[in-house]
Parts: C-alpha cells; sequence; structure tokens
C-alpha cells in the first residue's frame, strides 16, 4: 500500500484517500503545435522501472493536486512536492541521488 | 419556506459506542484566502472559535471553525443562524474574491460516542488514529468506508462526523456496524 504525503494538509494520506493522475511534468502542445507534438503530448508517456515522478490528487482530502517523485520497481517514494512548479525542488532530486545515483528521468537528472 | 429536517431525523444505534444523527445543523463553506486578516477575524466573530491551523479544528461551544483545505474554511454555528451569518460574512468580504454559501441542507452530522470510538472509526477510514497522532482538535477529511466524510473529535469519547446528505444512511449504518463489532483492543 502506497502512502503519500500530502503538500498541501500535511497529513500522510493512504492510496485510498489518493487519485492517480498520470505523469508528472508534461509540457503542454495544444494549438500552433505539429501534429507529431500534439500527439506525443497526448499519447506518448514514460513507463520507467525505477525513478518516476508522477501527479497525485488528494481526492478525499484537500482535492489538491500534488507531486510524488517514487520508484516504480520498489514503492520507495523520495518525496512529494507541490503541483505549482515546473520540476522537482533540489532536495527531492538530492534525495533520489542518495538513493539511485546516475538516475536520470525526461529532462531530469 | 419549509420546515427543515435532518437526513436521518435523529436516529440513534445505542450501545457502549452509540452512534447518534446530530441533527439539523448550520453549515457555511467558505474558500477563500485563508491568510486575509478580515476573512480570520470574520471567521472569528460568526463562531467565537479561534482560527484554526492546517489540520484543526477549534470549537467554542457548539460552533466551530474545521480546515477544510489550504482556501476553504468549514464554519458550524446553529441551523437557523446560517443566513445571518452569511450576511456577515459577505459585510467583511465585500469585493474581495471569496465564496460563502450555506451547505448545512446538502450534509448530515453524525457523533460516535463512547469509550472506543477510536476504534469504530480506525475500522472505517483508512486514518491513523492512535492517541499519539490524533487527538481533540485535529480534523481530517478523508473517506469513511465507500463515501466521502470529514471528522474531528469533540472530546477523548467522541466524534463528530460529516458526510453528504445522500450517503447519510450509509454511514450510519455503517459506524453502528463497527460499533456493535465491539472493541479491537489495538489502541
Amino acid at each position: 500500500m502506497l502512502t503519500l504525503n500530502c503538500p498541501y494538509c500535511g497529513v500522510d494520506a493512504d492510496e485510498t484517500d489518493l487519485h492517480g493522475e498520470g505523469e508528472a511534468h508534461l509540457k503542454r502542445h495544444g494549438p500552433g503545435s505539429s501534429d507529431d507534438e500534439f500527439h506525443d503530448y497526448l499519447f506518448q508517456r514514460q513507463n520507467p522501472k525505477g525513478v518516476h515522478f508522477e501527479r497525485w490528487r488528494h481526492i478525499y482530502g484537500c482535492g489538491k493536486f500534488f507531486h510524488a517523485a517514487r520508484c516504480t520497481a520498489t514503492l520507495q517514494v523520495f518525496g512529494t512536492y507541490s503541483a505549482q512548479t515546473l520540476e522537482p525542488p533540489q532536495a527531492i532530486k538530492d534525495t533520489i541521488t542518495a538513493a539511485r545515483p546516475g538516475w536520470s528521468w525526461g529532462d531530469f537528472s | 419556506m419549509s420546515n427543515a429536517v435532518s437526513a436521518l431525523q435523529g436516529a440513534v444505534a445505542p450501545g457502549e459506542v452509540t452512534v447518534r444523527e446530530g441533527g439539523l445543523q448550520g453549515m457555511i463553506t467558505l474558500r477563500g484566502d485563508l491568510s486575509n486578516a478580515k476573512l480570520k477575524s470574520v471567521c472569528k466573530a460568526v463562531t467565537g472559535a479561534a482560527f484554526p491551523k492546517m489540520g484543526q479544528a477549534t470549537m467554542s461551544g457548539d460552533n466551530a471553525l474545521a480546515w477544510m483545505s489550504p482556501d476553504e474554511m468549514l464554519i458550524l454555528v446553529p441551523h437557523a443562524d446560517t443566513a445571518d451569518a452569511i450576511a456577515k460574512i459577505d459585510k467583511a468580504l465585500k469585493g474581495q474574491h471569496y465564496l460563502a454559501e450555506n451547505l448545512s441542507d446538502a450534509r448530515a452530522l453524525i457523533f460516535v460516542e463512547g469509550t472506543y470510538s477510536r476504534e469504530v472509526m480506525a475500522k472505517a477510514a483508512p486514518v491513523d488514529l492512535h492517541p499519539s497522532t490524533f487527538q481533540p482538535g485535529d480534523f481530517r477529511r478523508t473517506r469513511l468506508g465507500q463515501v466521502a466524510a470529514a471528522f474531528w473529535m469533540k472530546d477523548d469519547d467522541t466524534f463528530a462526523i460529516i458526510c453528504f446528505r445522500s450517503v447519510a444512511d450509509y454511514t450510519f449504518k455503517l459506524l453502528a456496524a463497527a460499533a456493535k463489532g465491539g472493541a479491537v483492543g489495538h489502541f
């Protein structure tokens, strides 16, 4: 069972209190983008074994979206952080580096 | 005006832990900037309770303030005073970005009272209710069984639960069954 700490209300929320909302840090390609960019934005998702960044929503609690960094292989949670950001905070990256040296995900490492 | 009735009309499931519907309760949802000084002071003025911190509920008699989310406050006042309270909020926050809505009749209030009420709640909610982590004053929005709910402790042996009116019967029966099942002896 996954337990994530909601950064907006500070509670340790059980997986059943939350709703998974897919991959984090997607760059939106809307009007004016090429068909390939729009296709990739809609359908292309990472599916890593290891470090992964996800969006979650505290759906039975405060209702806010937040980001979580975790390992898909071991379910280790490296941390959760605000959704109002374009990249993971340095503290989260440092935690991941300590546990998984040499990790990379998308443009982050 | 129509005669207001609560969802379960005061149903009681007596026992060592009693589950009781709380009857009519005025509830106002206030959304806005919770750091706003005017918003804080009108909340205090309407209820008499101190402004709660994140994850907390404060009480003053039967009035209460509960922290629902970073931009939402739940205000409990007597059912008959709800319209007056909203008028006061509207006056105090005039011209600001906020929303105050009377949701009294959209919800139900249920009490769980008795020595092992903590265990009754823990059977239904995915929340660590150990006395070292959940105490009177703490407020939590979560689920009970299959439905959304929020609860806090009025005192060491009493939980107050708020759920949607449409699922009040389910919530009441769920808690009554959990109470009837007896103590687990975990806490």
